[in-house]
């Protein structure tokens, strides 16, 4: 499902942050398009 | 969803195509990252962002979700994740995302 998409992440300060999601999703062989450590509340 | 990106997630999408696009969220809580969902598949329920009234449809799924952590190599799930899923609410979370990428995604 991954492999070949382009990846846009929304991480969190305060649950899982952008760079570890990343790390996973290049991994998986996606691409990422966007990275950025949000804070949602 | 701030603002700013907001307009990022509509420029990458007009730029990429929503087909090839998949949004991946970290939010430690489930009614945030519902929101989250909600704002990249039907647009922006609080209508204050560029994203309002827009439908981007895109699919979308939480870095804990079976769906993703079964396509991350174990080892690096591990190291980057597994720590935070321990102590976030997985079901609570899954349960929220999954609810509006049925509902609104195009691409789930």
């Amino acid at each position: 499902m991954l492999k070949g998409k382009k990846v846009i992440i929304l991480g969190d300060r305060d649950g899982v942050p952008g760079p570890a999601i990343e790390e996973c999703i290049k991994s998986a062989g996606a691409e990422v398009v966007f990275t950025t450590t949000e804070c949602f509340v | 969803m701030d603002l700013e990106n907001q307009q990022r997630v509509k420029d990458l999408t007009e730029k990429h195509g929503k087909e090839n696009l998949v949004v991946i969220l970290g939010g430690a809580e489930a009614e945030a990252s519902g929101l989250a969902c909600e704002t990249v598949t039907n647009g922006d329920p609080t209508f204050a962002g560029p994203l309002a009234g827009v439908q981007l449809g895109l699919a979308c799924y939480h870095i804990l979700e079976p769906e993703i952590k079964d396509e991350v190599d174990p080892e690096v799930y591990d190291e980057q994740v597994s720590m935070m899923e321990m102590v976030l609410d997985v079901d609570e979370i899954v349960d929220e995302v999954s609810t509006y990428r049925d509902k609104y995604s195009e691409f789930s």
